[in-house]
């Protein structure tokens, strides 16, 4: 495959391409990494979780609500289904070990995508989003409008989860939970609400993620896969402890596969993932905390 | 007429398997008193902590504070109700600054008046922002009783405070700790292996060895005990 002439022009919007890629992967990246901090378990459900709520804002707006009415609904039923999944699958093996818990969160996947399948049949669906793809011409690079929604949107969301953790009394409450559950339960803090918080939270940013690329791709009960694996991939470069981490993470991840599937030959658009995840794993052997983890190393 | 004790453990038994924590332990402490609560490695002050914190539900026995029993009180309530703890190895917010951590410890009240106020107290007002466990360790113990100060408490658990301490250091904490007694008006409850640290400034001893009451007096009675002085120095052969 040729590759045609570079052109700054091009390269700009190769950015902005990855840029968004890369908001998406942050939004679920970060759901990752909230739910992993408080519990130390991977939610392998994420994708799913994010899938469904999707097929729900679809049927809301085939009966005919537009997109931003439909946009709050969906978002407060994935807070009260995350919530509810916590309480009812989490909840009971709390105390079983990791790994067991990890299962769960697989099974929970399965049923899902079964779910949806039964439900909305397994055909690819056009998903109407709320931004036109017509491009403006932002300082001399035309950029898709659906793309620059796409960012701000996902920008916006994780700026407002942001401010919630850090300044609010709820928010710094799930951060105490998340590092020392005993001491937080003896200076007052409901640990295990917070923990339901963390999944109702990490279900929302996987619902705005489901909504903001729909439109990009089709709708179908495996939309999130290959996503996902972006998304955990971006949480263990920024470093799995790491929110800040995860959301940087998936920018960079964005950026750079686009970039490399745009620009190295061999590479192309089949082998980005496996490039991606070699690139993540030499930084790895570099940082084994990812870029912004903690290592547990302790003074002594 | 006696008061009611602010305190009442009552005939707590702790078990972990086979292994007894705590036999039958009795233990009381009336408002506004010092209490020191030793004995040697293994013999059950920290889980007597874990007990009236409610970490622990104790097999037997009750735990009541001001004439209530804590036992149907989940660990998160346990502050409301006035009882705040530190750790014996400082439990603090890693990743959170030092002022976080002091406001999680006023998450039971309304509003945040109490955090400057105990900041200034123990002095680190002007590391504030500093990350809580970057701190040399013996500032994070004062991060740590200034988060449970916070919490407004009545009854104050101390768990070895002087660990880990300098030989100077010890010595300003005995006179800080009874200073700070009559300045919250609290009521303290003090697990030490120091004693010159707990003889100085208990008004009573309570002693366990293998989870049993051996012996409990004024810090003169229990260091003449022969009991106690056979639990720390061995039997006589």
């Amino acid at each position: 495959m040729p590759l045609a002439a570079f052109t700054w022009t091009e390269f700009a919007q190769q950015i902005a391409a990855g840029v968004r890629e890369g908001a998406i992967y942050a939004g679920l990246a970060l759901a990752i990494v909230i739910i992993y901090r408080s519990t130390r378990v991977i939610n392998f459900a994420q994708g799913e979780m994010a899938t469904f709520t999707t097929f729900i804002a679809w049927s809301l707006m085939n009966r005919g609500l537009s997109f931003w009415v439909a946009f709050p609904i969906v978002l407060a039923i994935a807070f009260a289904g995350g919530v509810t999944i916590e309480r009812v699958l989490i909840r009971p093996v709390e105390n079983a070990p990791v790994l067991t818990i990890v299962i769960i969160t697989l099974g929970l996947a399965l049923l899902l995508n079964g779910l949806m399948s039964i439900i909305w049949g397994g055909a690819n669906r056009q998903f109407r989003g709320p931004f036109s793809t017509r491009t403006i011409d932002v300082g001399g690079v035309p950029i898709s409008v659906q793309d620059i929604g796409i960012v701000v949107v996902s920008i916006a969301l994780v700026a407002l989860l942001a401010l919630f953790f850090r300044f609010t009394k709820l928010g710094l409450a799930l951060r105490a939970a998340a590092v020392n559950p005993d001491s937080s339960r003896l200076a007052g803090v409901r640990v295990g609400w917070m923990l339901a918080l963390g999944w109702g939270i990490a279900a929302v940013l996987g619902a705005v993620a489901g909504m903001m690329i729909a439109p990009v791709v089709f709708l179908d009960p495996n939309m999130m896969q290959t996503i996902l694996l972006y998304a955990f991939a971006a949480a263990v470069l920024g470093g799995l402890d790491s929110p800040a981490g995860a959301v940087v993470g998936g920018i960079l991840l964005g950026v750079t596969i686009t970039l490399l599937g745009r620009y190295v030959g061999f590479i192309g658009s089949t082998l980005k993932l496996p490039v991606a995840l070699l690139l993540i794993l030499i930084l790895l052997l570099i940082r084994p905390g990812g870029l912004f983890g903690r290592v547990a190393v302790r003074r002594v | 007429m006696r008061r009611l004790p602010l305190l009442e453990v009552d005939h707590v038994s702790k078990r972990f398997g086979g292994i007894v924590a705590l036999e039958a332990v009795s233990l009381n402490v009336e408002a506004g008193e010092i209490v020191g609560l030793i004995g040697p490695n293994g013999a059950g002050k920290t889980t007597a902590f874990n007990v009236i914190t409610r970490l622990y539900t104790p097999d037997e026995g009750d735990v009541r504070f001001d004439g209530d029993s804590l036992l149907g009180t989940p660990p998160s309530a346990i502050v409301r109700r006035g009882i705040a703890r530190t750790f014996q190895n400082v439990e603090l917010f890693r990743g959170l600054s030092v002022i976080d951590n002091v406001r999680v410890g006023a998450h039971a009240r309304q509003g945040e008046e109490s955090v400057d106020d105990v900041l200034f107290y123990v002095n680190l007002h002007s590391v504030r922002h500093r990350g809580a466990s970057e701190l040399p360790y013996g500032t994070q113990k004062r991060v740590e009783l200034a988060r449970a100060l916070a919490s407004g408490p009545r009854l104050l658990l101390l768990d070895e405070p002087a660990g880990g301490l300098s030989h100077d250091e010890v010595e300003r904490l005995g006179t800080f700790i009874r200073r700070l007694r009559g300045d919250f008006e609290l009521t303290i409850l003090l697990v030490e292996h120091h004693m010159g640290l707990v003889m100085s400034v208990a008004d009573r001893v309570h002693v366990l060895d293998f989870g049993r009451t051996i012996a409990e007096g004024t810090p003169a009675e229990v260091q003449a005990d022969k009991a106690v002085i056979e639990a720390y120095l061995g039997a006589p052969a």
